[in-house]
Formats: structure tokens, C-alpha cells, sequence
């Protein structure tokens, strides 16, 4: 009898815990670009873009992206070494300005991927297309696959 | 009852002459900028700055209040959308306690906003400004 309720409870727990904590974490690991880079945004995978964007992200962040993100050069080498190791093993084709792009939201798989997918009501709680976790709950764990 | 009146207005004159920063890491902090400035800061100064429109800085960043909200007492935004806990100290207790942070975020936010780095005064006025909220 006690086992029975046991194995209920369990059953009962794991049906009301969502899906992707049972999956694979495959989000950014490492502490110190966690910290760092999610305190103003969402923690994005290394693997969206290659190692020359990241590069070229992490030599400019005294204007990042319309805001200075400077971090003293300990860290930064630390965390640039990170996403460089962690990047997306190809380039892209097609280039923005004659350079890798350095926005995730302007790869054309991704507007692929969200065009006429947004509703206006989505966006307006998301306040930007880079906030992935408004709509995509795991996506700090790098789980996308829910829309 | 002579004793208790002793103790109760001895702990409101100590309350009363305690500073308006709480914690001792947070003294320390300010301790470091009193040191460097030459004359004493104003919550009331730390306000205007904090609401001022500035000019000189990133075009998205304009004042404080842009990701922070009109009051340090509301759970702001950053430009991603990400929540930033509120700076008004008797919310967020933990605030302002390492030198280092503080001082990484000074760095930041005035070259985002002001364009330049803030002065002592600036830091002391706005954070003697926090500590009363």
C-alpha cells in the first residue's frame, strides 16, 4: 500500500514538472559567462554563431549593442575563450556587411523560423525578439522546440 | 520602569544618530568614496541625477530612469527585457556591498548614459540617494 502511494506521488510529480527539465541541459555551463552575460540578457548558446562573431562581439563591448557591457580583461578572456571554444563550427554564407553577423536575430534561419510566427501580443511581452525565454520557456537550457 | 525609558530612548537616540546605510559592507563602501570626496554627499542631489535626462551618452540610454524605472523602489528592465531587482536599499538589501560591483556598474552606466565616467560626487550623491529610498 505504502508503495503504491509512493509510485503515485512520483507519477503525479514527473506529469506535473514540464517536459524539458527531464531533457538534456544543453545550455551555457559555464559559471562565469552565465553570470556575466545574464545579467542584462538572456544567456544565449555559443552555437549560434561562429567563433569570429563571438570575437568580434567580445573586442567591442564598450558598445554593446547600444550599451557599455566593459568587463575588466580577466574576465573577458575568460569568457570569450568560452564561447570561442563553445561556437558554431561553421561560418555563414551569407554575411552582413562583409562580416559574420554579430546579431543571432538577423541569421536568416531565424527569421526564418519566426517569420509570421510572433503575434503582436507576443511581442509585447517579450519587448524584443532577442528575449528567447518569453516564448521559449527552456531556452536557457537550449531547448527551442516548443513554439 | 526608570531602566526600560533608559533603554528606549537610548535605542531611539542610537537610531537616530545611526547613518541612514544599513549594512556594514555597505558602509564600506561608501567609506571608500567619502574618502575621496571633498565634501559630503546628498540624497536630495542623488535624486535629481538619478531622474535627469543626461546628454553625451548611448542614444537608448539617456537617464537612469531608462532601464530603472522612475522610482529605485520598482523592479526595472534592462533593454533585453530581463528584470533588474530594485536599487532603493530597503528592497534590495544586498545592493551596494562590494566595491568592486559597484564600481564595474558606475563604470557601465554613466559612460551608457553620460557618456564619460562619474565623478566621486556623482557615485556618493546617488548612492547616499539609494540608501534613503
Amino acid at each position: 500500500m505504502k508503495k503504491t502511494l509512493v509510485m503515485t506521488a512520483m507519477i503525479a510529480a514527473m506529469a506535473l514538472t514540464p517536459a524539458n527539465t527531464w531533457s538534456k541541459n544543453r545550455g551555457v555551463k559555464d559559471e562565469l559567462t552565465k553570470t556575466e552575460c545574464g545579467a542584462c540578457h538572456m544567456v544565449f548558446q555559443p552555437r549560434f554563431l561562429p567563433a569570429v562573431s563571438w570575437t568580434n562581439i567580445m573586442s567591442d563591448l564598450g558598445n554593446h549593442f547600444g550599451e557599455d557591457a566593459t568587463l575588466d580583461e580577466e574576465t573577458r578572456i575568460k569568457i570569450e575563450a568560452y564561447l570561442v571554444k563553445k561556437a558554431r563550427k561553421k561560418e555563414f554564407k551569407k554575411v552582413i556587411d562583409g562580416k559574420q553577423p554579430i546579431r543571432i536575430t538577423e541569421i536568416r534561419w531565424f527569421k526564418r523560423e519566426h517569420r509570421r510566427e510572433v503575434s503582436k501580443r507576443a511581442m509585447k511581452r517579450a519587448g524584443t525578439m532577442s528575449n528567447c525565454v518569453a516564448c521559449h520557456k527552456g531556452a536557457e537550457r537550449g531547448q527551442y522546440d516548443d513554439d | 520602569m526608570k531602566k526600560i525609558l533608559l533603554v528606549l530612548s537610548t535605542a531611539v537616540m542610537v537610531a537616530l544618530a545611526a547613518p541612514a546605510f544599513a549594512g556594514a559592507k555597505q558602509d564600506a563602501v561608501m567609506d571608500h568614496y567619502k574618502k575621496l570626496a571633498k565634501g559630503s554627499f546628498s540624497a536630495s542631489r542623488g535624486k535629481a541625477f538619478f531622474g535627469a535626462t543626461h546628454t553625451g551618452g548611448k542614444p537608448a540610454t539617456p537617464s537612469c530612469t531608462s532601464c530603472h524605472t522612475k522610482s529605485p523602489a520598482n523592479t526595472g528592465h534592462t533593454r533585453a527585457n530581463k528584470p533588474i531587482a530594485p536599487m532603493a536599499f530597503s528592497k534590495s538589501p544586498d545592493r551596494f556591498g562590494e566595491l568592486k560591483k559597484v564600481e564595474k556598474w558606475f563604470g557601465r552606466n554613466c559612460r551608457s548614459v553620460l557618456g564619460r565616467e562619474c565623478t566621486v560626487q556623482e557615485k556618493g550623491d546617488f548612492l547616499a540617494f539609494m540608501f534613503s529610498q
